[in-house]
């Protein structure tokens, strides 16, 4: 609940310093101490101290999956922050603003991460997606840019439609928006709630870019800048993929008969579709639009194969999904030329970045020793006890083959190519790359004491 | 300990090398780190009792069951004793070569060293797949930064090959883990499973592509001539000499113990594709030009005859003593093979890269006539080229003649057919090797070769090494054999299907 409350006044505290005059370094750094604020404060509520204690037993409970997922969330944010912030203010003048839309983004993290009631589930999502709207549209005289911002916003909106429909219909067969109370319900499940279930499970697989919802995705990651295609891709997805495996942990456990095999046959489908286009992509940035659909798909294997390690898999997910994808946007987002031969021998130039950004491809691939391996396995496992999961998870990992040998390209391009002619590698700073390998470090960290993130959940 | 060392000391001693700015100190040390490991294998292997020294645990990763287990039974003493000894072989053999980025590449092979001791000493499934990929990693760098001109395709071609058939053993893991009472990745948790026949009949390939593929058996092998072409030759001398052997040890190790009726059913058709990978490994090497190739062919053609000798093993003893001794000879067999084919192949390659660096090619039809002119150089390649037919006295020839006296007790109607084929093999090998020997050695010196070729101290020391290994095991092979008595005993009662069907 701290992050709720810090994240709404730093909203509003941004909001005011665009009009107040003050510096855009300034602005940064105020940005960057609310951020790191955000962090800390979530690693307190997990220690005992709240700032203030809001009484919201029916709509919101913030448990140890909520805060673990929030303090990844903000911890990621910030290292965001570090390393791309100054890369926002080529995007438009309104630099204070980008800041406070991405701070009211979190508080509808808050929420989509601790409902209890399907309402804040949906309050918490439109908190999420109206921002994002205006983030995509930001670079306002490319076309691109709007044209990115209009489809999301005609898609998106109409899944919400979807979702609230959905809601309705399960209010109407269950006489509750509680999540616990639907839960709780025994019988056998009427058509009514059924729908509203599909409902929901489409809307958000649409949220978290699913195939076949995912039409979406690759246009608007392509036309928004690039610093906010980073944020989205990584915490924002990260987060809805938290609530969507929330929504179905708590609410329609009991139902798993109905919606698992459709959930399976999402994953399988986000899979083949994601890595099968993405290796024959040219632009890297189009690259990770479907790598993160790629991703997205392995993600979903844990809603399949919900309960046993299901959750835990997906907070390794979330944090070694978002280190990874973050360091490679924010380099990308430097670089000139965003085909694959604008990395042509990077690492002779910049050996340090290069050997940096291999950590966070190897660990997209899902390579021992790093966290997306772990990450990986352990959606691996919950999803091989479910029905069909044998085969599901079959599929799952010769696409995750497909996906080294898109990823290596760009190792490859960086390792064992010449630099081409007329590309300028930019200057990195000595603190971007230290920040660089911070994360990478943590996901070595993590992939080989993954323990250490994850007792946090139980302690 | 020593276990944990092994492993230790290449990873740590990588790392340092890896880093290390100063270039000439580079090769002093990491021959140093590679000597020291394989001190540490021979001090082990002689004077430390085995409880205390070779076996390690520690928790690791709780949630998911995985432990860091080592234990150096008698096969990881002995594919220890390989790895070692090959890491010192691909260094004295660079000794002389100068590479850009050394302090890299000498790094990378390290750490390469320790994902292979991992394989070879894990008894933890969770923790051998990471040894598994950890050796892989080094390797894709090392072949395609300091490899030939198609490296880049070559490499990833050999790496997704890899990846793909490791991946399903993964899933293989973790159904066999799910299935455990205790959530456990032990190789003692998977030894206890009683699996059922018709579950076993498709968990067997889960696990079997992985290590076919590294074998590589035909048809799997298509990634394997090119990469060993392709690599720099210290790594295809670690690529063949010690990584391939994963492959064989894992399916003694992981295979046969665990889903033993699934090998049973499956032997037949596993023989089959290696004996068939015999005699096609050897027609396509007699039709080579290029050393290397030639080489790379040959090694498929000994390692589908050491997987089918090991095949040959899976059936039902009754318990009669009889079938048991037999199949004791057939295990020995394949383990002195795994040791001598790795030495004589690694003499190999370092013959191969002394020739191609001297005089620029390795086309068989520009070399001739260097009996002549490099009278050393002729020795020991023929020396080492008579070891890799297995001609008596050399140390291929136990292991072999023992495979082969597998072959022919295994327990199939077709065991003569398989007998016979892969018999063929033999004087197939003989007809590519003599060949080379000729073309390489013999007949008129050209513009190339007239200048002869000297042997650096490093080289001389590194192939005396060889050559001593081929004739010790080849006049003393009992040695060998007496290491592995005990444990061979045990591990072909452990296999034994008559015992399986009971549990």
């Amino acid at each position: 609940m701290n992050l709720l409350l810090l994240a709404a006044f730093w909203g509003v505290l941004m909001m005011f310093l665009s009009v107040s005059g003050i510096s855009r370094s300034r602005i940064r750094w105020v940005a960057r101490l609310g951020m790191g604020l955000l962090f800390v404060s979530t690693g307190a509520e997990m220690q005992g101290f709240v700032l203030y204690d809001l009484n919201t037993p029916e709509m919101l409970s913030v448990d140890r999956y909520a805060l673990v997922m929030l303090a990844i969330l903000s911890g990621c944010g910030f290292l965001y922050f570090l390393l791309s912030d100054q890369d926002m203010a080529a995007v438009g003048n309104d630099y204070s603003e980008y800041f406070a839309l991405i701070f009211f983004i979190f508080c509808g993290f808050v929420l989509v991460l601790s409902f209890t009631s399907l309402l804040m589930l949906f309050l918490g999502i439109e908190i999420v997606t109206i921002p994002l709207y205006i983030l995509t549209g930001s670079d306002k005289r490319n076309l691109k840019s709007n044209e990115a911002s209009l489809k999301y916003f005609l898609l998106g909106a109409f899944s919400t439609g979807l979702m609230l429909m959905g809601i309705a219909l399960v209010y109407g067969a269950r006489g509750s928006f509680s999540a616990i109370e639907l839960a709780g319900a025994s019988g056998i499940p009427t058509q009514l709630l059924l729908g509203g279930l599909f409902l929901m499970l489409f809307s958000l697989a649409f949220k978290v870019s699913v195939a076949p919802f995912h039409f979406w995705t690759p246009d608007v990651y392509d036309g928004a800048p690039t610093v906010f295609t980073s944020f989205m891709a990584t915490l924002v997805k990260v987060a809805a993929f938290a609530g969507f495996l929330r929504l179905f942990d708590q609410a329609f456990m009991s139902l798993t008969a109905a919606w698992q095999v459709w959930a399976g046959a999402l994953a399988v489908l986000t899979l083949v579709i994601g890595n099968i286009t993405a290796v024959y992509q040219q632009s890297v940035k189009r690259l990770l639009a479907y790598s993160s659909i790629a991703q997205a798909g392995f993600m979903m294997l844990g809603i399949y194969g919900l309960g046993g390690l299901a959750k835990e898999g997906m907070v390794l997910y979330a944090a070694s999904y978002s280190l990874a994808t973050i360091g490679i946007f924010a380099v990308l987002t430097r670089l000139e030329d965003y085909t694959l031969e604008g990395f042509n021998g990077l690492a002779k130039e910049q050996p340090w970045v290069a050997a940096l950004l291999t950590v966070f491809l190897l660990s997209l691939a899902g390579i021992p020793l790093t966290a997306g391996f772990l990450a990986k396995f352990y959606m691996l496992q919950a999803a091989v006890e479910a029905q069909y999961g044998l085969a599901v998870v079959i599929v799952a990992v010769l696409m995750a083959a497909i996906g080294v040998f898109y990823y290596f390209r760009i190792l490859q391009a960086m390792y064992f190519r010449e630099r081409s002619d007329g590309v300028v590698f930019p200057v990195f700073s000595a603190g971007f790359v230290r920040v660089l390998a911070v994360m990478a470090l943590l996901i070595v960290v993590l992939g080989t004491q993954p323990g250490w993130l994850l007792r946090y959940l139980y302690f | 300990m020593i276990a944990l060392l092994l492993v230790l000391l290449p990873l740590v001693g990588g790392g340092l090398v890896f880093f290390l700015p100063r270039v000439p100190a580079v090769r002093p040390v990491s021959l140093l780190v590679a000597l020291s490991s394989l001190f540490a294998v021979l001090w082990g292997v002689a004077g430390c009792s085995p409880a205390e020294c070779w076996s390690f645990d520690a928790e690791w990763i709780q949630p998911i069951g995985a432990r860091f287990t080592l234990n150096g039974d008698v096969l990881g003493r002995w594919m220890s004793l390989l790895t070692a000894l090959g890491s010192v072989l691909a260094i004295l053999g660079s000794w002389n070569t100068d590479r850009k980025m050394p302090n890299r590449f000498y790094g990378l092979m390290l750490w390469m060293q320790a994902g292979m001791s991992i394989v070879f000493l894990s008894a933890d499934a969770f923790l051998f797949y990471f040894g598994w990929e950890l050796a892989l990693i080094p390797a894709y760098f090392l072949s395609s930064i300091w490899g030939g001109e198609r490296r880049v395709a070559v490499t990833i071609k050999f790496f997704l090959y890899t990846f793909v058939g490791s991946v399903l053993m993964l899933i293989g893991l973790i159904y066999l883990q799910g299935l455990t009472p205790e959530g456990s990745f032990q190789w003692q948790s998977f030894r206890k499973l009683e699996l059922a026949e018709s579950k076993q009949m498709w968990l067997f390939w889960l696990f079997f592509l992985a290590f076919a593929i590294k074998v590589p058996l035909f048809p799997f092998h298509t990634w394997q001539p090119d990469a060993y072409e392709q690599a720099p030759t210290p790594i295809t001398l670690l690529l063949s000499g010690v990584m391939v052997k994963m492959g064989v040890v894992a399916m003694i190790r992981w295979l046969m113990p665990i889903l033993g009726i699934g090998v049973f059913i499956w032997s037949d058709v596993v023989i089959c594709m290696a004996v068939v990978g015999i005699v096609y490994a050897s027609l396509v090497a007699i039709r080579q030009d290029d050393l290397k190739r030639l080489i790379a062919y040959s090694s498929i053609a000994h390692m589908g005859l050491t997987v089918a000798a090991l095949f040959s093993l899976s059936g039902f003893t009754n318990n009669s003593n009889v079938v048991l001794q037999y199949h004791h000879l057939g295990f020995q067999g394949v383990l002195l093979q795994l040791f001598s084919h790795g030495v004589n192949i690694m003499g190999m390659w370092l013959l191969a890269d002394r020739i191609e660096s001297r005089f620029g090619t390795r086309k068989l039809s520009e070399l001739g006539g260097l009996a002549r002119t490099a009278p050393m150089l002729t020795i020991f390649f023929v020396i080492i080229a008579l070891a890799n037919i297995a001609l008596p006295l050399t140390n291929a020839f136990p292991g072999e003649f023992l495979q082969f006296n597998a072959i022919f007790h295994a327990q199939s109607p077709y065991r003569v057919v398989f007998l016979i084929v892969s018999g063929l093999g033999v004087i197939l090998s003989a007809i590519y090797t003599l060949n080379m020997i000729r073309r390489i050695f013999y007949g008129e010196t050209n513009a190339v070769t007239e200048h002869g070729l000297r042997l650096s101290t490093a080289e001389t020391l590194a192939l005396s090494l060889v050559v001593l290994l081929v004739l010790v095991f080849g006049i003393y092979p009992q040695a060998a054999l007496d290491f592995t008595n005990d444990y061979a005993w045990e591990y072909v009662k452990s296999i034994d299907i008559t015992r399986f069907l009971a549990k």
